[in-house]
Formats: structure tokens, sequence, C-alpha cells
């Protein structure tokens, strides 16, 4: 169990994210050479293919880098909180309250600059509702939680659903584009950067107890780890990191999903490996999957939910298919 | 040499239904308890309790003198480990790594398994006969065999006292005979302790010298298991007649049929 056994893991993670911030920098409408793209990002001439470098693309890839890598981890903390591996950062109903909360300040016009606090606060308000309504005395269950959250989150899409039908028509494409995720306004890497590199420090100190937790609860109890400490970290911290990335980029589903089953499957069952090569590789699946929707039918832009859905979908099935057949 | 897990006045109840009522207790170095009782009378309960992961009981409950409320939780799990009733395959994590977890209140956060760990893990996986399993995945392992890496993962945590809810659930004679001797020769030593909840009362003659019993209305018995072998405790205490036969080999328990 040492950490180098899981050296070439991480070195193919590290390696997957910069091939796809490289290549997130060397694609698009405009054909920059790939011999000039690391002279804009390091140097300023004030041309326009600098401009394009250093204030469109890589601010947009940056973004989604830090959107794809708090999805994935928010994704490992889940699986480990509902000790289920079908856990999704979705679970709990954060993008519901998110999204209403969006859809709202949009039907009523609001300006754009609202979108983002909207969001924080829906996600915020969601979490709390999720946990309160789940959260009965010492008794805490899994199970508990995962239905309240699924039904919970049903109650937002359907009030997203009744803000859809009674919206103006030129409002919903805006409106879509959103629920499905889309990194076009995403210039701020900023805060998602932070929070994902605090949340990871953090919780790469609590790995050890991860991998405890996965044996159930009472066990990890039973070696030591506080394990009501544990629970509420593990909520809220995938709460905040599912808040910032549906803030920063709309709900993008299935990356959070899906990573930590691929980290599994190549080996990486350890959170002290698991956790930074998810953030790694669902930072570059992000990455890979935004660069397309800026490319694949360009100069039209499809939202990037739509191509993480379109690869996630086979991805995941997939390894249900060769779990089950194992 | 003073009791490794003394109970003073203890008393638990489930649902308002008493579980023991002013249960005393001490279970000194070298001493091997069973815990007996018939279903419900809340054996389980009672074992999670003395191992810290349960509150609201009456009394106190010390380990090695200190009261196991007061202690925090990595520091209690090193002096008490516990197996628990029910077997968890996790995410399916391998033989190897399931029994280090065994160290894992002994290291620092941030540590990593030593050599050390590696050498104590492999050690209490040969003694459960689990050499050859050490890559498998826990998914992939039958019943009795995850049963018999539950055991490995306990053995490795090292603890003074050893707490087992029915160890023997899904283990064949052999390897019940086997996981009993490794047990005994882990975890009953000059300073260690075990008790552990068993439903077969020829295994908890054998594998036991002390008897502690529930009678599922609150009252208990506790002393020297040839103090509490008796046809009459036992009967009353499962509410269903039992036989003593004695023999060459010692007694033979047998309910009636």
């Amino acid at each position: 169990m040492s950490l180098r056994r899981h050296t070439p893991l991480l070195t193919l993670s590290l390696t997957l994210a910069i091939a796809s911030l490289a290549l997130a920098l060397r694609l698009g409408s405009t054909d920059i050479p790939s011999a000039e793209v690391w002279a804009h990002v390091i140097a300023d001439d004030g041309s326009i293919n600098d401009r394009i470098i250093d204030q469109l693309r890589l601010p947009r890839a940056l973004t989604a880098f830090a959107v794809g890598g708090l999805l994935a981890l928010a994704g490992a903390l889940i699986q480990v909180l509902l000790r289920n591996p079908l856990g999704d950062p979705y679970v709990l109903g954060v993008s519901g309250g998110a999204s209403t909360a969006v859809l709202s300040a949009m039907l009523l016009g609001a300006p754009v600059f609202w979108y983002a606090p909207a969001a924080g606060a829906g996600a915020l308000l969601s979490t709390l509702l999720v946990f309160g309504l789940a959260r009965s005395g010492e008794d805490w269950r899994s199970e508990r939680l995962l239905l309240t959250g699924i039904v919970v989150a049903a109650g937002w899409s359907a009030l997203i659903s009744f803000v859809l039908s009674i919206s103006p028509a030129a409002r919903l494409p805006g409106m879509l584009f959103w629920l499905m995720g889309d990194l076009a306004d995403a210039d701020r890497p900023g805060l998602p950067f932070i929070v994902l590199g605090a949340a990871l420090l953090y919780c790469l100190l609590r790995a050890r107890d991860l991998n405890i937790a996965t044996q159930g609860l009472l066990q990890a109890a039973a070696l030591g780890v506080n394990t009501g400490r544990l629970r509420l970290e593990l909520y809220f911290i995938s709460a905040v990191l599912t808040a910032v990335a549906v803030t920063a980029a709309g709900a993008v589903g299935f990356v959070g999903l899906v990573t930590p089953h691929l980290v599994r499957r190549a080996g990486g069952r350890d959170h002290r490996v698991l956790l930074p090569a998810s953030v790694l590789l669902g930072g570059s699946l992000l990455v890979f999957a935004d660069t397309l929707a800026r490319t694949l039918v360009s100069p039209m832009q499809l939202p990037v939910g739509v191509l993480t859905a379109l690869i996630g979908v086979p991805v995941f099935l997939f390894l249900l298919r060769r779990r089950s057949v194992a | 040499m003073s009791s490794l897990l003394q109970v003073r006045q203890l008393s638990v109840a489930i649902g308002g239904h008493p579980v023991c009522e002013g249960l005393d207790l001490d279970i000194d170095p070298g001493q091997s308890w069973a815990l007996l009782g018939r279903n419900g009378a809340g054996k389980t309960t009672l074992i999670h309790h003395l191992a810290g992961l349960r509150s609201g009981h009456t009394g106190r409950i010390l380990l090695a003198g200190q009261d196991i409320a007061a202690l925090a939780p990595r520091a209690r799990a090193r002096q008490i480990g516990i197996l628990l009733q029910h077997s968890n395959a996790g995410f399916g994590a391998s033989v190897l790594d399931t029994v280090l977890s065994g160290r894992h209140p002994h290291l620092p956060a941030l540590a990593w398994e030593g050599a050390q760990d590696l050498a104590i893990a492999h050690s209490c996986m040969d003694a459960l006969g689990l050499r050859e399993f050490a890559e498998r995945s826990l998914e992939t392992l039958s019943g009795g065999e995850l049963r018999r890496v539950e055991i490995a993962r306990l053995l490795a945590q090292q603890t003074g006292v050893t707490l087992l809810d029915e160890p023997m659930n899904h283990l064949d004679l052999g390897h019940q005979a086997a996981a009993l001797r490794a047990l005994r020769e882990a975890c009953v030593t000059p300073d260690r302790c075990m008790l552990m909840v068993l439903h077969d009362l020829n295994l908890a003659y054998h594998a036991c010298d002390h008897w502690l019993i529930l009678n599922a209305d609150g009252s208990w018995q506790a002393g020297r298991r040839d103090d509490l072998a008796e046809q009459r405790i036992l009967g009353a205490a499962f509410g269903h007649p039992i036989q003593r036969i004695d023999g060459a080999a010692g007694p033979l328990f047998l309910a009636r049929l």
C-alpha cells in the first residue's frame, strides 16, 4: 500500500489533464498554431490571437477543469457517504435547487450577474432541506438520505417544468442551455479552483478514514473513525463542491458519477489515490467534452452537458456490464 | 493485575425493553468469556455498548481503568476491537487492504502502512488460512471466507480487549476450530482478554472459561462457566429445556426436541 504502486495511475491522470488543457487551447474556430499557443499563454503581445488564448480559451478551459474536478471529487465523497457506488453529486437535490433558482431569475428577467448568486442560494437551500428532512435524531441512514434526496429532486424537477412551461419562448434556449450544463459564459476559474484545492487537501487528510468508511459506518467506528463528524463533513463538503460547480457551469451530468468508477477500475480504490486521480481525470473529461462542444458543430456551440451525457451513458453502461460479468 | 474491562451498574435498554439492569462485570487478562442468551435478548446491543459504539446507557464502562466514553475514538480502537455480527463486502476492496485496515487506529493520519503493518497483516492472514487470498476482492469471497477476513482484520488491530459477535457465522467446523485456535492464541494472553457472543453452548463451554447470560428480562448471570452450565439455569435463560450429558470428553448440551 505504498504510493509507488499507484504512481502509474497518478502519472496517467496528470498527463491526461495536461493534454486536455493543451488541446483546449489549441482548438477553436480561429486556427492558432501550436508553436504560438504557449507563447501567448506566458507573454502578452496584444494581438487578437493573444486575446483569444488569454481571455477566451484559457479561462474557459481552466473553469471546465475546475468544475470537472469539483464534480468528480463530490461524486467520490457522495459514494462513500451513501455507501452506494451509484451515488452522484446531484442525488442530494443540489442541482435541482440551483436550477429552479436560476430559471426563476431568468423568468423574472433578472440581470445575468444575478444567476450565479441565485444558483448558489438555491443549491444551499436544497442541501439544508434534504439534510433536515433526512435526519431524525441519531438515526441517519444512507437509504433515508438517498430517498429524501431523490424525492426532493423530483419536486425541484416539477418546479423546473412549471417555470419552463410559463416562460416566454425567447427565454427558453438560454434556460435549456443552463439546465444541460454550459460553459459558454464560464470565464472565472478563481473561486472553483480555490474551493477545489482546499477541499482536496482536507479530504486527503481524511483519506484513510474514507477507505475505512467504505466498510460500513459501524465498522469504521469500531476502527476508531469519528463517524458522526465524518458524515457531516462528507455531506457539507460534497454539497459545497457541487454548488460551486453548478454555479459556474450549470448542471453538468455524469462526470461525478462516472469518474470515480473509472479510477476504481484502474486500480485506484485507496482514497489517497482515488481522490487526486478523480480530480485530475474529472477535470480532463470536462475539458475534452467542452472542447468538443465548442468545435463539433462550430461555429455553433453545444451545451457541454449534452456531450458529457453522450460520453457518460455508454461508458457507465459498459462499466456496469463488465461489473456484472466479473 | 487489574481488570481490562470493568462494567459498573450498567443498565441498557432498547425501545423501553431492558437488556440488562445493574450489570457488574470484571473481565481480567487471560480470561475468555461467552455472552449467551436467546434471540432478541440484546446481546448485540450490549456488546456494542461495551465497545463504545453506542451511548444512552446508565452506569460506567471502564477500559483499563478509563471511562470508555471519555476516550477519543482512535485511542479507544487501539484498546478494544469488535467483530460485528453482519459481514460487509464494502466496495470490493482486496483482502490484504481490508486486513491492513485493522492497523488504522495505530497509524497517524497521513502515514501509509509500513513494512511492520504489512508483516502483521500477513501473519494474521496466515493464522486464518488466507495466504492465497491476499489480492482477491471481497466481492468474490464466500460468506465463510469473508468472515475469516474480518477476523484477520480484528487480529491485526491488536487490542487488549477483543469482542466478537457470533464469530462462527458461516464457518464450517474445520474453520471454526482453526479460527478459535487463532483467536485464543492472539486474544487470550497474560495481557489480553476476549468476550464473544455465541449460540452453540458446546462451543461456549469448550472455548470460554467464563459466561455471561442475559435472561431477556433485564436480569443476568455472570461467573465461572462451571457454576452456570447447569440445566436449570440454561433452561430458564433460553426458555426451552436443555439437557446436559456428561461424558469423558466433557459435557454436551442438547436442546430437547
